[in-house]
């Protein structure tokens, strides 16, 4: 293992250059590719569209980045987004409420729906796969319960101008709101006690709380901010169809782990960054993307889709090996 | 002329940038019990290491009976007949007896397990080796911490062809009777023409079975001898290099008033009715053997478990702490023994780790992170502890295990305790990083710090406290002051007698 770090110190210039950006490089080579096979990619309106279409998606990665920190895993997002969709559309049409309470509600059953996820897993030690898995069946049953299992359409001019708005008609107002929350999970991570703390309870949950923290708090915070962000996508993707529907959100946990893993993040925790999991979530969205504007079926799609995945995991591991032994 | 039985000849091995072996000339005779003493980090377990294949040398030949082998793997050195039992077990817990013994030839050659077979062979080789009394139908983890030790010793002696015997400090788990009985197996061995290697830090035991015995320090050999030509005080200075007096240096502090008080702590079965204070300034040593109870209290009294009686007052305020994070708060540190699973968080950074107990110090405003102020505090304690790293941002894996340690009290000077407890805080470092500590702990006490040490050294707890309580199953036997704190009272007290 020695000797390699002593080979490692002796790699070129351009070695290093490619391991340290490889996610970044990996976004650029797919944008290449894309560009060169198809006209209709590198257009403002395909951009546009991308990130409307993945800002959702990239809200629900950061809160489950700051779990996968921890150590964790969120299963529940997909159920939770959906439960956020519907509980829109009900605050609205079928309980004819204002706008305020219907973005408001959906985000606090979220935050509370991630809070006891977070509280099974911190105070009754319950694996976070198991909790969160569980409520994932519970927020999903939910959100047909209040849908009665149909998808539930929103008054005209209320949450729709959210989906389709957009900042001097240019950039949509979810593109603009997921840069936001990046930014805020950035700095969380980079400059709070709380980010700092998340990273070392990943890294050695033992030792931090022989520090004197109170470990178990901030694994519960982590799940229901977690919880928050899956919520504030459910509603993104309301306004974006102007319906709430339950269905939605099937299989986005499992994206929103590919994302942070293509981004860099250890599920062991302790590892991770904001900046790159969005490059992650850009990386899935352009895979699709190219697929649909090429005319890929969706099947193939899905098996292409998990190809990428493999491949570029392999790839991480391949440069974290490299990594581990140089230390 | 008679070859010897291993011949390592100008080992050479660096690890990173620290070159821990340097070229390094080891010969055992054939049929001998050969001691490879020296301080942690003097190199004594790379350099068995290499032998058994489980570390690539840098440079060097090794020679097995006059004939030179290439020993690339842990496969290779089983192939040339060397077994090596290491302190750490490698068992399955949860197989049996005889399934552990056999692991790597259940099926003895043939397509199933045959089990009666596979168990009658166990029973044979552990009453081969004087321990009938072991069921080899018993779940590894139902049996005594001893006899898995035996049961690690069966799984290696199972090769018949074993030609030398690693033992990396056998004894430290094992009781007298049980070591007595090792100590006649390792003599029958020898007699059967097994050469034995033998690290342990036990110089009495060294003196009792071994014929020769080879000094390491600092990554060299000191020297090789007959061990009746030697005696104890003798081998100890060669094993510092220098004279105990220069290993601690001398301390300026004036004790004051009670700081931490203990009373009637009962926590499990490892803590009974334990009462004891420190003061301002005081270097207080908890002795004993290990398993005594000496880490289950400090754990009870930082609130790290919970006790079930007693109190602890803290500057004269009463309370029992029901998590760390309250000790903490109230000023209390706790140092562990385990430095790399709970002491510091060693993927992440050195700034991080630093100013991890004192977050709140280094705040701008609730909250949030002021960049200046971390790096300032970190790297003013750091260098107040003469702490050696490159930068703040680099992990903390990337120091030595005395740097490391240093990060792990620079963390509970920044959280300005006024109470410390270290448990074996120079575990696994070198002599100079020692010495180091050493200093750190005297700056500690003179800046009116009160200062607990659990050791297991005996030198360092009697170069280095003031006071020192002896425990020895879960309760305090014995109390000895200045001039009373000798080896022989602390033994005394520790076994009992």
């Amino acid at each position: 293992m020695k000797e390699t770090s002593i080979s490692n110190k002796g790699r070129s210039g351009l070695g290093k250059f490619l391991i340290k950006y490889n996610t970044y490089i990996m976004l650029l080579v797919l944008i290449i590719i894309c560009t060169s096979i198809s006209t209709d990619f590198f257009t403002a309106d395909n951009w546009i569209n991308i990130g409307r279409q993945y800002s959702g998606t990239i809200i629900v990665c950061m809160g489950m980045l700051f779990v996968i920190l921890t150590g964790g895993i969120d299963l529940s997002v997909g159920s939770i987004q959906a439960l956020g969709s519907v509980m829109v559309a009900w605050v609205l049409t079928t309980q004819g409420w204002s706008m305020p309470l219907a973005i408001l509600i959906p985000l606090a059953f979220g935050f509370g729906l991630g809070m006891v996820t977070g509280l099974l897993t911190a105070y009754a030690k319950m694996a976070p796969f198991i909790a969160s898995l569980a409520m994932m069946t519970i927020a999903r049953g939910l959100a047909f319960m209040i849908s009665n299992g149909q998808p539930v359409a929103t008054p005209e001019n209320s949450i729709g101008q959210l989906g389709v708005g957009a900042v001097g008609g240019v950039l949509p107002y979810l593109v603009l709101l997921a840069a936001v929350v990046v930014v805020i999970f950035a700095l969380l991570q980079r400059y709070t006690s709380f980010g700092r703390i998340v990273i070392a309870i990943g890294s050695n949950e033992t030792a931090v709380r022989l520090a004197g923290i109170s470990v178990k708090k901030q694994k519960m915070a982590v799940y229901a901010i977690s919880g928050l962000c899956a919520a504030l996508s459910g509603i993104i993707a309301a306004s974006r169809t102007a319906i709430g529907t339950p269905i939605i959100g099937e299989g986005l946990e499992l994206d929103a782990i590919a994302a942070c893993v293509i981004g860099g993040a250890s599920l062991a925790g302790g590892e991770g960054s904001c900046i790159k999991t969005v490059v992650g979530v850009l990386v899935l969205a352009l895979i699709s993307n190219i697929m649909n504007l090429l005319s890929v079926p969706s099947y193939p799609q899905d098996v292409i889709k998990g190809l990428i995945i493999i491949g570029s995991v392999l790839l991480q591991s391949f440069t974290a090996g490299r990594k581990e032994q140089s230390v | 002329m008679e070859t010897y039985r291993v011949e390592m000849l100008q080992i050479d091995k660096h690890f990173g940038g620290v070159h821990a072996l340097k070229n390094i000339d080891f010969r055992v005779e054939k049929g001998t019990i050969h001691a490879l003493v020296g301080e942690n980090g003097a190199g004594k377990s790379t350099l068995m290491k290499i032998l058994s294949g489980a570390v690539q040398k840098d440079s060097g030949i090794i020679k097995i009976d006059g004939k030179e082998e290439a020993i690339h793997s842990p496969h290779d050195g089983k192939r040339c007949g060397i077994s090596t039992i290491y302190q750490e077990f490698m068992l399955a817990p949860h197989l049996t007896v005889a399934e552990n013994i056999f692991i790597d030839k259940l099926t003895q050659g043939g397509k199933w397990i045959n089990w009666k077979n596979l168990r009658k062979k166990a029973q044979e080789i552990l009453n081969r080796l004087g321990f009938d009394n072991i069921d080899p139908n018993m779940r590894v983890a139902e049996l005594p911490v001893a006899y898995q030790q035996i049961v690690e010793i069966s799984k290696n002696l199972m090769n018949d062809n074993t030609k030398v015997l690693v033992l990396d400090e056998p004894t430290a788990v094992l009781t007298f009777s049980e070591i007595e009985k090792l100590f006649g197996l390792v003599r029958r061995l020898k007699e059967q023409g097994v050469s034995i290697i033998y690290i342990s830090h036990r110089l009495d035991e060294v003196f009792e079975l071994c014929d020769k015995i080879t000094v390491m320090k600092d990554g060299a050999v000191v020297q090789t001898v007959d061990a009746g030509r030697i005696d104890k005080k003798a081998l100890i200075s060669s094993m510092v290099g220098r004279e105990l007096s220069t290993l601690f240096p001398k301390r300026e502090a004036q004790i004051g008033e009670v700081v931490l008080k203990a009373s009637h702590l009962t926590c499990g079965t490892m803590v009974k009715d334990v009462s004891f204070e420190v003061r301002k300034g005081e270097v207080l040593g908890f002795s004993g053997l290990v398993g005594a109870g000496r880490t289950e209290t400090m754990r009870a009294v930082f609130g790290a478990d919970k006790p079930e009686a007693g109190t602890v007052t803290l500057n004269g305020k009463q309370r029992l702490f029901k998590d760390p994070k309250q000790a903490v708060r109230s000023r209390l540190g706790l140092l562990p023994e385990d430095r790399k699973q709970q002491g510091v968080v060693l993927d992440q950074s050195i700034r991080i780790n630093t100013t991890l107990s004192c977050l709140k110090k280094v705040e701008r405003f609730p909250g949030w992170i002021s960049d200046g102020k971390d790096k300032k505090t970190a790297s003013e304690i750091l260098e107040q502890l003469q702490t050696k790293y490159g930068s703040l941002e680099d992990p903390v894996s990337s120091l030595s295990g005395g740097n490391q340690q240093k990060v792990s009290l620079a963390k509970w000077m920044a959280a300005d305790c006024e109470c410390i407890i270290l448990d074996e805080p120079t575990r696994g470092v070198d002599v100079g990083a020692k010495v180091e500590i050493y200093k750190n702990i005297n700056d500690l006490a003179a800046q009116g710090i009160a200062v607990i040490i659990i050791s297991s050294e005996m030198e360092e707890i009697i170069g280095m406290c003031d006071r020192v309580l002896v425990m020895r199953q879960g309760k305090i036997v014995g109390e000895l002051e200045k001039a009373e704190i000798t080896e022989n009272n602390l033994i005394h007290f520790a076994m009992g007698g």
